[in-house]
């Protein structure tokens, strides 16, 4: 499945500063879906290249970052169950507190 | 040489007598458009119609929208405007407004704030003005260096409009005085920079029922939104969990471009305007991601109000007097000024002062001096003769330093082997390092306490600092 990942508020500089990926993800096939707690696990293992504590808590992100599924808070989409599809943008932002 | 002095003081004396005259005429136009100007106001409609009442137009109550002549010419842009008008206007001048916090944020939209007309402006600082300010908190000036922030702000916003009533807070935020302070406003305006006191003013507008314009920016980018009001969430329904303290990044430890919370502070003035006036749709329950490097505003939903928010949700209990007795500090594991960190890893015997590194420089004692700040700190200056080896390459670099030491030793000839010495910005970086290197086999490396800041401060006052 085609999708596109971003990182934001310095969680780039986890995956060499990179901010916009564009990936394809194998959808497991005895569930014929791809949920957002597939995609962490996928992108724990391929996309963060140090710290992966700055990026996950247990098996979701971790305390303050927010996670936007084609611009809405995963709170309103279900989450890990999120169930996401061909083209998604799926946005992960550190919040910033400075000023 | 003399004749030269003589025509220079001629063209001197020539400057004077101009500077003069136009004074003069300055103050001569000055004087008749004032005079012009009352004509205006007073005459017009008076010799239209002479039996015209003229004092029903000057008071602004019986126009019945609260704005004087004065005010109606200042903020006449506004009144033109359909959908603000003298409804927004009178609004604007009715209402209050809290900054807490006047720097990168808080210079512009405090600005804005007074020169718009918000009836009273209220300023919260701890901080005084210092130099590395200037690039981004374009509301203080070099004049004020030094001074408290809040009054070097009260004086701007002044300056910009002296009809505004602006109270000045000397003082950090806290629990103890956040429910006093706050209370006295319509609208706060969360402009820190900082994570504990981002949850307490939240939460005190929870308690208090205030709506939080809630801005922040660092490096390159910037986030925006209005919390607690009109049913959306709170900081705590979307944060629920503090951040681990090394995700917390400040503008003094990693840079911020000046103009990113120049926008984002203009933002929130914006938005506070906007909940002043009720007019147009505040960005409650919406959340603006600003990214400056690749120009993309990206505004998103985010959640509502959290049924079990702590702090708003349907069953807390969050009390003013919890509130006061909440220890946002030890919450967040940040303090609410910030200090910079100081750690203390090693043993006295591990560690050398700036004054005693420059002793064994002086005495050409053989060495090694590795800078483990990031490349892009050691380019602003770093010590002579160090070796850049930012401190996530540090492994892979040991090799480097052995060899590094061994030249040392043979160039210096010291048959008991050349020390091993470590630099960073603060004396932090620099113990995690030498308690690296010591598990590694350099069992000599030592670290320079206080960093190159340190160097500045005791050793050598014309090193630059940052």
């Amino acid at each position: 499945m085609q999708l596109t990942v971003e990182f934001g508020g310095g969680l780039e500089l986890l995956c060499q500063s990179v901010k916009i990926h564009s990936i394809d993800v194998d959808v497991p096939a005895e569930k014929g879906k791809l949920t957002m707690r597939n995609l962490l696990s996928w992108i724990r293992t391929n996309l963060i290249k140090e710290r992966p504590e700055m990026f996950m808590k247990g098996d979701t992100v971790r305390p303050g970052v927010l996670v936007l599924v084609n611009d809405c808070d995963w709170e309103l989409t279900g989450q890990l169950d999120t169930t996401l599809e061909e083209k998604d943008v799926v946005v992960f932002i550190s919040t910033l507190h400075g000023g | 040489m003399d004749s030269s002095g003589d025509e220079a003081s001629r063209i001197l004396c020539e400057i004077e007598k101009l500077k003069l005259a136009k004074s003069e005429l300055e103050h001569r136009i000055s004087a008749l458009q004032a005079r012009l100007g009352d004509l205006n106001e007073v005459v017009t409609e008076e010799e239209k119609d002479p039996s015209y009442r003229l004092p029903a137009l000057i008071n602004g109550e019986e126009l019945g929208h609260g704005l004087s002549p004065d005010m109606i010419y200042r903020y006449s842009r506004h009144l033109l405007l359909s959908s603000f008008g003298v409804q927004g206007q009178s609004s604007l001048v009715k209402s209050s407004i809290l900054v807490v916090g006047a720097g990168g944020l808080g210079a512009p939209a405090l600005l804005y704030l007074a020169a718009c007309g918000v009836g009273r402006i209220g300023i919260v600082d701890h901080d005084v003005v210092e130099l590395n300010n200037l690039h981004r908190q374009i509301i203080h000036t070099e004049a004020f260096i030094g001074r408290s922030k809040v009054e070097s702000a009260a004086a701007a916003c002044h300056a910009v409009n002296s009809t505004v009533q602006i109270e000045e807070h000397k003082e950090a935020l806290r629990t103890s005085n956040a429910l006093e302070i706050m209370s006295k406003y319509d609208i706060v305006v969360d402009a820190t920079d900082n994570v504990p006191s981002r949850y307490m003013i939240s939460d005190c507008c929870v308690v208090l029922g205030k709506p939080l314009v809630s801005g922040a920016a660092l490096g390159l980018e910037g986030q925006l939104t209005v919390y607690n009001h009109n049913g959306g969430p709170c900081y705590r329904c979307l944060f629920p969990m503090p951040p681990p303290t090394t995700a917390c990044q400040s503008c003094s430890d990693s840079g911020v471009l000046g103009v990113v919370p120049g926008i984002i502070g203009c933002l929130q003035a914006l938005e506070a305007i906007k909940v002043a006036t009720a007019i147009g749709e505040p960005l409650s329950g919406r959340m603006l991601l600003l990214d400056s490097l690749t120009s993309r505003i990206r505004i998103v939903k985010i959640r509502g109000r959290c049924l079990e928010c702590d702090a708003c949700g349907d069953n807390a209990v969050f009390t003013q007097q919890l509130f006061r007795d909440f220890d946002y500090e030890k919450f967040t594991q940040t303090p609410l000024t910030r200090l910079p960190l100081k750690l203390n890893l090693l043993a006295d015997d591990a560690r050398i002062s700036t004054g005693e590194y420059k002793e064994k420089v002086m005495n050409g004692e053989a060495h090694l001096l590795v800078d483990v700040r990031p490349a892009h700190h050691f380019k602003i200056v770093s010590l002579p003769k160090s070796l850049n080896i930012p401190l996530p390459s540090l492994e892979s670099k040991l090799t480097e330093i052995s060899s590094a030491l061994k030249r040392e030793e043979e160039q210096t000839n010291s048959g008991s082997g050349a020390s091993l010495y470590v630099v960073c910005r603060r004396g932090n970086d620099s113990q995690r390092a030498v308690q690296y290197l010591h598990k590694m086999g350099f069992t000599a490396a030592r670290d320079i306490i206080g960093g190159i800041e340190a160097w500045a401060r005791d050793v050598d006052p014309s090193f630059p600092t940052y």
